[in-house]
């Protein structure tokens, strides 16, 4: 085992892969000889040829909609878009092809590919690059989503990714990309797309994150200083949500509270407390509540902190979700 | 006509100037009075401390990140010289001295690199748009300026920004499409700067030149030194004229390069050699210029001088306004959402006040 950041463990999986399977292509803006803006795919052209590893012309939709006809022609792209905030030229791909190949031909083709991006805040950047763009892809019937917040998941749910027989949009917390390093396998592994992890288990409240903002969570709660025992729970793959672990956990705690970065209006955790109100009703002991920014665009970093998340804002939702009572 | 004599076929690279800023093309040498051309050199040599201050403060994590201008002054100071008050400005996001030039305070501009919003809210009357930061989508909006001014009589134009790297988006050619068909008055600028990010022109286009693209849209195209400013200066007011004539679309390719990174977070080392850098160097769009002027006996060394102590000092007095300015405020992140606050947004700003006032007292 190699201790691994996230970035390094996102290079290793795509090498892995490139290695193991001839069909496995992978390319974007800058993401050949440079390695990409920021080095995940850093080596691997010098290493798998230009042929398989390769820059693109700067235009979002051919990058998608040629995966699309080389996924039909048999190989397994794996592309980048620079950041999220620029997937918007290739949406219009995702939505309209991506998302409903398969079932336009009956299954007939199936495309196996991935779409990576970075995404989310903290990075002091500028406009358009600090986006949480999540339900913009859980919306669509026939996309997966998935996001890691650790290196070994990065490692095991890209292989996943990879080897999917559906298209899977996978995001990258590029906050959390450098920071903090964690034994990864060498050898090739899978992390299951569809499954919730349990991080910790608790009894009195149910923690959902996910990526980025999980992290930022596990930090706030090293400051929790009251006797609270929560369920902590890494969601890793936005779509198809794994609300069973969810809906579980909150029938043990009663309480529910999801942290995001997302706005808050339509956020997956709207989604999650819907289904825990469907499901678990009458297990609540307190209205869920989410944590996350607000229905608002995303400052520039002068301003960011009004809308990013932080310990203060964490924390107080969980006392004040175990504190109450009926 | 430099557009008929240059045309985008033609294999010809327009230019005025050598690379010390003697008249090679006398001809096309466009008559600008005195105090327009120091003015011009004024702004060029303002955008050019700017951007080496922006670099340095950057660097000493006083400012956020930057897109440098450098080695591409003349192919924005000279469109921007050709032009009238009511002539638009759409932008990418490396046109900082063509926002100098066209109205937009140095302050404002450092503050939207500071990462402050109100560094795009421009005075009222300066035709300018904010910083656009999605490659393309400036060209359409230039359309529909140039549309709208078309429509509402005006003989003013709009003028559009985009990179080499950024004429493979779909939204460049939509933009130059949908203009060019209805002969809007809108003049796109390509500063073909040899690289977007790490990727090299050749990368981007496997047509020869940027500029030939026009023939397919039906307009004229021409490729421009976009190190030598009057060359810029004259193909935009001829551009300029045929456009508020009715002429529709003039696509200009500034062929120039970026001397410094292509944004603070980038090291250039990594896709390009110094020699490279260093022939550049020798085609400074400044000392072309500053040539010229001497030339011309307008200009020398202590007049340079005074001028660089002056401009020096006017950009650091700029900073240190733009350190201590006022962050954004929790009304201005919430209340530009829209024209007023629906009832949800300002439960959520009153709830944001309340976390900001209980996190105080604690
Ligand atoms: C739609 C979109 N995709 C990707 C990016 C990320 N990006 C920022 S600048 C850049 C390269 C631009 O190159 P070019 O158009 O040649 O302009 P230059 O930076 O050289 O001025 C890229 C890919 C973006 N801003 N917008």
């Amino acid at each position: 085992m190699a201790m691994m950041t996230l970035l390094q463990a996102i290079n290793n999986a795509l090498d892995q892969q490139l290695t193991n399977d001839p069909t496995v292509v992978s390319y974007g803006e800058d993401a050949g000889f440079e390695g990409g803006v920021f080095r995940v795919t850093a080596g691997l052209q010098a290493k798998h040829g230009e042929a398989r590893v390769f820059d693109t012309p700067i235009a979002e939709s051919a990058i998608v909609g040629s995966a699309v006809g080389m996924a039909i022609a048999g190989m397994k792209p794996v592309v980048e878009l620079q950041f999220s905030g620029f997937m918007f030229p290739a949406y219009n791909q995702i939505v309209v092809h991506l998302a409903r190949f398969r079932n336009r031909s009956r299954s007939s083709y199936s495309l196996p590919l991935v779409v990576r991006m970075p995404y989310g805040g903290g990075v002091r950047a500028l406009e358009h690059h600090s986006e949480s763009l999540e339900t913009l892809f859980a919306h669509i019937p026939g996309l997966k989503l998935v996001i890691p917040s650790t290196p070994y998941d990065a490692k095991g749910l890209l292989t996943a990714a990879i080897k999917d027989p559906d298209p899977v949009i996978f995001f990258e917390p590029k906050k959390y990309y450098r920071a903090g390093k964690q034994e990864v396998p060498e050898e090739e592994y899978i992390v299951e797309i569809g499954k919730a992890n349990v991080l910790q288990e608790g009894t009195d409240i149910t923690l959902v994150s996910w990526g980025a903002a999980l992290r930022d969570t596990q930090k706030a709660l090293q400051n929790l200083k009251e006797n609270i025992s929560i369920e902590l729970i890494d969601l890793r793959t936005i779509a198809p949500m794994d609300s069973v672990t969810v809906v579980e956990s909150v029938k043990k705690t009663g309480r529910l509270l999801v942290v995001s970065e997302q706005v808050k209006t339509l956020s997956i955790a709207s989604e999650l407390i819907a289904r825990v109100n469907e499901e678990a009703f009458l297990y609540l002991e307190a209205p869920p509540v989410r944590v996350g920014g607000y229905d608002i665009t995303i400052p520039l970093p002068r301003g960011e902190h009004h809308q990013a998340l932080n310990d203060k804002k964490i924390l107080r939702a969980v006392r004040s979700l175990a504190g109450y009572e009926v | 006509m430099i557009l008929k004599e240059y045309d985008a076929l033609s294999k010809k690279r327009f230019q005025v100037l050598d690379e010390v800023g003697k008249v090679i093309n006398p001809k096309f040498e466009p008559k600008i009075d005195d105090k327009t051309l120091l003015h011009m050199y004024r702004m060029m040599l303002l955008a050019r401390i700017a951007d080496e201050k922006a670099l340095q403060y950057q660097r000493q994590g006083r400012m956020l990140t930057f897109a440098p201008v450098k080695g591409q002054e003349a192919a924005q100071i000279g469109p921007m010289a050709a032009l009238e008050e009511g002539d638009w400005l759409s932008p990418a996001f490396r046109e900082q001295a063509a926002f100098l030039y066209k109205g937009v305070s140095l302050e404002q501009a450092y503050l939207y690199w500071y990462g402050n919003e109100r560094g795009s809210f421009f005075e009222d009357g300066v035709r300018v748009l904010p910083v656009n930061v999605p490659i393309g989508s400036q060209v359409n909006h230039a359309a529909g300026l140039a549309y709208a001014e078309k429509l509402k009589g005006n003989k003013n134009v709009a003028v559009t920004y985009i990179g080499d790297g950024g004429t493979s988006h779909g939204e460049f050619h939509e933009g130059m499409n949908f203009a060019s068909v209805y002969n809007a008055p809108m003049i796109c600028i390509v500063q073909n700067n040899q690289y977007a990010i790490s990727t090299p022109r050749a990368k981007q286009t496997k047509s020869e030149t940027i500029s030939q693209k026009a023939v397919a849209y039906g307009v004229p195209g021409i490729q421009v030194d976009g190190n030598d400013v009057l060359a810029m200066y004259a193909v935009v007011k001829e551009a300029r004229e045929r456009a508020t004539k009715g002429e529709g679309v003039t696509l200009i390719e500034a062929y120039t390069y970026r001397l410094g990174p292509h944004t603070t977070s980038d090291d250039p080392t990594i896709y390009r050699k110094d020699e490279e850098v260093n022939e550049w160097l020798l085609k400074d769009p400044l000392i072309r210029f500053k040539g010229y002027l001497e030339g011309k006996k307008l200009w020398d060394d202590k007049k340079e001088a005074t001028l660089v102590e002056e401009l020096t000092e006017y950009v650091g007095e700029t900073f240190k306004k733009v350190e201590v300015s006022e962050d954004p405020t929790v009304d201005e992140i919430f209340d530009h959402t829209y024209a007023t606050l629906p009832e949800e947004l300002k439960r959520q700003k009153a709830q944001h006040l309340a976390f900001l006032s209980e996190s105080e007292e604690n």
